[in-house]
């Protein structure tokens, strides 16, 4: 993720600092990413019975 | 409501987990079928009355995406995902309290009615947002949101199994399993609302006023009256006719198909190739919309119809005399059906601009509705007719393999005669800036 992809599309840049928003991301991505992973898990375990059952 | 506008410094990296944490959710309508035993049982319905809450829902998911599109568009992602995680919610709730009281025709109210329209309005409610955040790659950023309304499945099926075992398949266990999903759902929804944003808009150099937006704008109720609209509904339709014809039936097709070979395909194998297709659809969804930002929209649409056909056609020719030809077709026509689902919205923006696009993509999804009920009744009917007539195996299929391609031919038609939109439907840029910035 570069900086120009952490601005809005219109560039409109800040005045101020801007504050570190890595750890929201990362914890955005943890609270969707986990339960997919789960039903990947879930699904690998079944369709590894199309080739075995 | 205003739409929530991003701070200085937003980093449009936190949509698309907002729009994922929706439409993970509210993929859970297609793991509906893991109720229908337990519910059949502890109420005693038939299989048709189990369905009724989903296909009702499917229904509202329609009808609430086509007519609340403008709502959508005019009060932000941020109200849309409030209304859906109300709803899709209160769904759950309500049927919790059909479901212990044994009343179903609250669960069909809850889940169909009420949760329909959370159903819909949660999955326009991130499109137009994430294409103004991504304006460099529409078709990855709404391929994204999309996928999860696949992967909402995947979680929900073996979730929502352990939970019944756990509880109990009695209409007490059912009803504390929704009253989980309810609580649970409202909650990881609740990611979205707090966390989308919707760009600045632009202003001009001189005096700050907003600037219009770049290139060609279509209102929502000027698109409906465009040939485009309607090209691209048939092209929508078609596609997902086509797939939805194969996914609906997929355990007992494969099982059918090669019954009379000398190898059968058993119940479990049956469960394999069904979490695979599921696994095609998710990944067509973010793979094939992604390499729309590379080849155009046109182009994958004719790979979609195109290749999709010929793949149809493969099955029919090889028959039942590969299993492998038959499982890597299927799987190809699974990820062309969710990479149509997904591609679409962009499709939309390159034709009609970003003004009112979720509202077009709401009324473009009345084409979902009518494929969900025609891919069905077409397999269905075909293969039951033949059965009367005495056939067996892949002879059950034949028929309706030969519509699919028919089907797959006249969307890719629909599409090859799609062509920017005449002027004349063009929003004027005064009235859009003014729209935009309000």
């Amino acid at each position: 993720m570069s900086t120009s992809d952490s601005s809005p599309p219109d560039g409109a840049a800040a005045d101020g600092p801007v504050p570190d928003r890595r750890p929201l991301i990362v914890f955005a991505w943890v609270w969707v990413g986990a339960p997919l992973a789960y039903g990947l898990y879930e699904l690998v375990q079944k369709a590894t019975q199309l080739f075995t059952g | 409501m205003s739409p929530p506008v991003a701070p200085p410094g937003w980093s449009r990296w936190l949509v698309p987990p907002a729009a994922l944490s929706v439409h993970l959710s509210i993929g859970q309508a297609y793991a509906w079928s893991v109720f229908k035993p337990s519910l059949e049982s502890a109420l005693d319905l038939s299989g048709t009355q189990s369905a009724l809450p989903f296909q009702l829902g499917i229904v509202m998911l329609g009808l609430s995406a086509a007519f609340g599109g403008t709502l959508v568009e005019r009060n932000g992602p941020r109200w849309a995902m409030t209304v859906a995680l109300i709803c899709f919610s209160s769904g759950f709730l309500l049927s919790a309290l059909g479901a212990a009281t044994e009343q179903y025709w609250l669960i069909v109210f809850g889940y169909g009615f009420v949760g329909g329209i959370g159903l819909g309005i949660g999955y326009i409610s991130p499109v137009s947002t994430l294409i103004k955040w991504f304006p460099d790659r529409p078709g990855m950023a709404t391929g994204i949101a999309i996928m999860g309304f696949g992967g909402g499945a995947l979680i929900a099926s073996p979730w929502s199994a352990q939970m019944l075992e756990s509880f109990g398949s009695d209409s007490s266990g059912i009803a504390l399993a929704f009253l989980v999903h309810g609580l649970t759902y409202a909650v990881f929804m609740s990611l979205g609302v707090f966390l989308v944003r919707v760009p600045r808009p632009a202003k001009t150099a001189a005096d700050g006023t907003p600037a219009p937006l770049e290139g060609v704008q279509v209102s929502a109720s000027s698109a409906v009256r465009t040939p485009q609209f309607w090209l691209l509904w048939i092209v929508l339709c078609m596609n997902v006719t086509a797939g939805i014809g194969i996914l609906e039936k997929a355990a007992p097709m494969i099982t059918d198909f090669f019954a009379d070979t000398s190898t059968p395909v058993s119940v479990s194998a049956a469960a394999g190739f069904v979490a695979l297709l599921s696994a095609a659809n998710m990944a067509g969804r973010i793979g094939w919309s992604s390499t729309s930002d590379l080849i155009g929209r046109k182009n994958i649409y004719r790979v979609y119809l195109g290749v999709g056909a010929l793949m149809y056609a493969l099955i029919a020719w090889v028959g039942d005399s590969s299993k492998p030809v038959f499982i890597i077709a299927a799987l190809v026509i699974l990820s062309f059906y969710g990479g149509g689902f997904a591609t679409v919205p962009a499709y939309l923006k390159d034709l009609f601009g970003t003004y009112q696009v979720g509202a077009i993509h709401g009324r473009l999804l009345t084409a979902w509705s009518t494929a969900g009920v025609l891919g069905p009744l077409i397999v269905n009917w075909i293969a039951d007719r033949q059965e009367e007539a005495g056939k067996s195996g892949a002879s059950l299929y034949g028929l309706s393999l030969v519509i699919m391609i028919g089907l797959l031919v006249v969307g890719f038609i629909a599409n090859e005669l799609v062509r920017p939109v005449d002027a004349r439907h063009h929003v004027p840029a005064q009235k859009e800036a003014a729209d935009v910035h309000e």
